[in-house]
């Protein structure tokens, strides 16, 4: 574990110890030191389950931005065979924070959608950290489409702060790009399903995020805007992301009360990155059982049922 | 003492404040400062008569003079649940809404009317920026529905006036659903083959541009309006420079291909009649179209079928429009005028 969370120091020190501990007596034969790292890493789990026990909503949009938490290329790498990347949008450029392609999900072939952040300094520069541009919503709609006459199940897996403020993004039409994502959503005729995998930011996320049935892991988040912008807009004062990550009722538990939210696929004690291969493992079975049921419903249906979804939405409160 | 603070500064008081109060009759132009006298103001429809800065506009003034005879019947906006999330930041969800309510005198950010525009049967809404911001949370999200739901009923075009700083945030997700449900009205309207015209006013930012302000048939903006999904100075922070002159002005998306037209405040009406008339397949208007009662169609010779022509070929092209809107919207055909 190199990344640990600011809440989680106190863990750290712990797991810290316990590790320092066996790589002494790694390098001196005589120590043993197994009965007291044992006891250390009893201490540390204890620790942890408390801490992840009731998680803030401050602190969930923490895990949900964990640097070590499973992104949209591990979960296509591990869940799907056969993945066939589609690049670019036909007018402008290929955004590499939106990837996307076919690819087999056990033998149903599909296209399968989402954002990436990247995993290094290197890749989440060429990600652009998942804030994607107009052409990354106009390959999403192209996609979709393609998806849509070929009766392909579309999977969107959402993981961006937000769509990208930047001045060629504002130009090419950010707005209207992702206006005309959102529409296509709504207007294919195959299952859409749609699983919030980190951080579900705003417009950025609602642009692929409009399916038959959006899924989220436990500690992630989708909300209007970021806790830090609403902050500085409604306090005045971006250090009271606290306070509006509370008030913005961002987590998977308040969205799926809302009914914005229709299944929570559980994470590993300690989140997602404590446990990459058995998130990864948990998000397939929901989606497979997903498509399972919407496989049964004509086009029709499905186009209907999800417009008139979105059409309720609003009736109950919290 | 006693006699200057009881007597003398009431006086002096009472005498500065005199002088303040004709300043409510006039309005400054925040653009080249001229002051400007109400009703002048308010005939030029709040576009300021030296530089033609165009100033906010209600959505009852901009439909006072966008209906014939300023008549309009208000279409009925379902409710919605007040405070869903029970939002509080440095004050309550509910207390913000009374101030908006009483500041404006209106429900929510979102007006909507159906009547006629020069003989031609419309919907219109209009988004009221005075009230917090014009901001989008459910109600706007189920004016916007109900026009939609209206226009399809009485197969008219819709007009929508757009005017928001974006998504309202005290109600958290539930108003960042509005993308899609407005979404889902726009294809209302395109499947019943309506024309659905948006107008930009300013400001028009955030979600609200990246749904519904941005999928008319048609996108026209009044000048010189912000219009853009991030704000001016987010867009600084990120890419660390200074935007250029007009970056995100109607002018601007303009040049840019995002945008059929700028239009002039004061041109919008007429402008509005002919594309209105020309996507439903209808006679062109005539001028000065309000057929006034002192003066019968017979007066003028070459125009007395002009009037019934802008009545009549409604429910003419209804039924055949509703032939090809029949695949997917079954009851259309039944709703249209026989």
């Amino acid at each position: 574990m190199s990344n640990y969370l600011e809440f989680e120091k106190p863990l750290a020190d712990i797991e810290g110890k316990a590790e320092e501990l066996r790589a002494l007596a790694r390098a001196n034969e005589e120590m043993d030191v197994e009965e007291e790292a044992a006891a250390l890493d009893k201490k540390a789990a204890d620790m942890l389950a408390e801490l992840y026990k009731s998680l803030t909503p401050w602190r969930k949009c923490q895990v949900a931005r964990h640097p070590d938490r499973p992104h949209c290329k591990d979960y296509i790498e591990a869940l799907f065979t056969e993945f066939t990347p589609l690049a670019g949008d036909r007018n402008f450029a290929d955004d590499h924070a939106i990837m996307g392609g076919l690819a087999r999900l056990g033998d149903t072939p599909v296209m399968v959608i989402g954002h990436e952040k990247g995993h290094d300094t290197k890749s989440r520069i060429e990600r652009n950290f998942g804030m994607a541009r107009p052409e990354g919503y106009r390959k999403a709609i192209r996609l979709m489409d393609l998806a849509d006459r070929f009766g392909l199940p579309i999977i969107t897996l959402v993981d961006t702060p937000g769509a990208y403020p930047g001045k060629g993004a504002e130009e090419r039409g950010q707005s209207e790009a992702i206006a005309r994502s959102t529409e296509k959503c709504l207007n294919v005729k195959v299952p859409l399903v749609s699983v919030i995998i980190g951080e579900g930011g705003s417009g950025g996320a609602v642009g692929i995020a409009t399916g038959n049935k959006v899924l989220m892991l436990e500690h992630s988040i989708y909300s209007v805007i970021s806790p830090e912008g609403c902050a500085s807009i409604l306090w005045k004062d971006a250090e009271k992301m606290r306070e509006a990550a509370e008030a913005l009722r961002l987590t998977a538990q308040d969205l799926h009360k809302l009914g914005v939210c229709d299944e929570i696929i559980a994470e590993p004690l300690g989140g997602a990155h404590r446990d990459r291969a058995g998130t990864i493992e948990r998000v397939g079975k929901a989606l497979q059982e997903q498509l399972r049921v919407l496989g049964k419903k004509s086009p029709e249906e499905l186009r209907k049922e999800r417009r008139q979804k979105y059409l309720d939405m609003g009736k109950k409160g919290l | 003492m006693n006699w200057i603070t009881n007597y003398v500064r009431p006086r002096i008081n009472s005498l500065f404040s005199r002088r303040e109060v004709p300043e409510n009759l006039w309005t400054k132009c925040p653009e080249c400062g001229t002051m400007l006298f109400h009703r002048e103001l308010a005939d030029n429809l709040q576009v300021c008569t030296n530089c033609d800065h165009h100033l906010p506009i209600s959505p009852r003034e901009r439909f006072d003079a966008l209906f014939d005879g300023g008549i309009y019947v208000e279409v009925k906006v379902p409710e919605v649940l007040a405070d869903p999330l029970n939002f509080r930041d440095q004050k309550k969800y509910p207390d913000r809404m009374k101030a908006a309510v009483k500041k404006t005198g209106e429900k929510d950010a979102m007006l909507v009317g159906e009547g006629e525009m020069a003989g031609t049967d419309i919907v219109a809404a209009a988004q009221n920026f005075a009230f917090m911001g014009g901001s989008m949370g459910m109600y706007v999200g189920n004016a916007i529905i109900a026009a939609a739901e209206r226009a399809v009923e009485k197969r008219c075009p819709l007009i929508l006036f757009s005017a928001a700083g974006g998504a309202r945030m005290q109600e958290g997700i539930l108003s960042l659903m509005q993308m899609p449900r407005t979404t889902v009205a726009v294809q209302m309207l395109k499947e019943a083959g309506l024309p659905y015209i948006v107008v930009l006013t300013h400001p028009t930012t955030g979600g609200v541009t990246a749904s519904y302000a941005m999928l008319g048939d048609i996108q026209i903006a009044e000048p010189n309006a912000l219009i853009g999904f991030a704000g001016t100075r987010v867009i600084e922070q990120t890419i660390r420079e200074k935007l250029p002159e007009g970056f995100q002005r109607s002018e601007y998306l303009l040049d840019h291909g995002m945008l059929d037209r700028v239009t002039d405040r004061r041109k919008l009406r007429d402008e509005l009649v002919a594309i209105c008339r020309m996507l439903m397949k209808q006679p062109p208007a005539v001028a000065g179209t309000l057929p006034t009662p002192e003066e019968p169609p017979a007066a003028e010779a070459g125009e007395p079928e002009a009037p019934e022509a802008a009545a009549d070929p409604a429910p003419q092209a209804a039924p055949a429009e509703a032939e090809t809107a029949a695949g997917s919207e079954p009851d259309a055909g039944s709703k249209a005028k026989p």
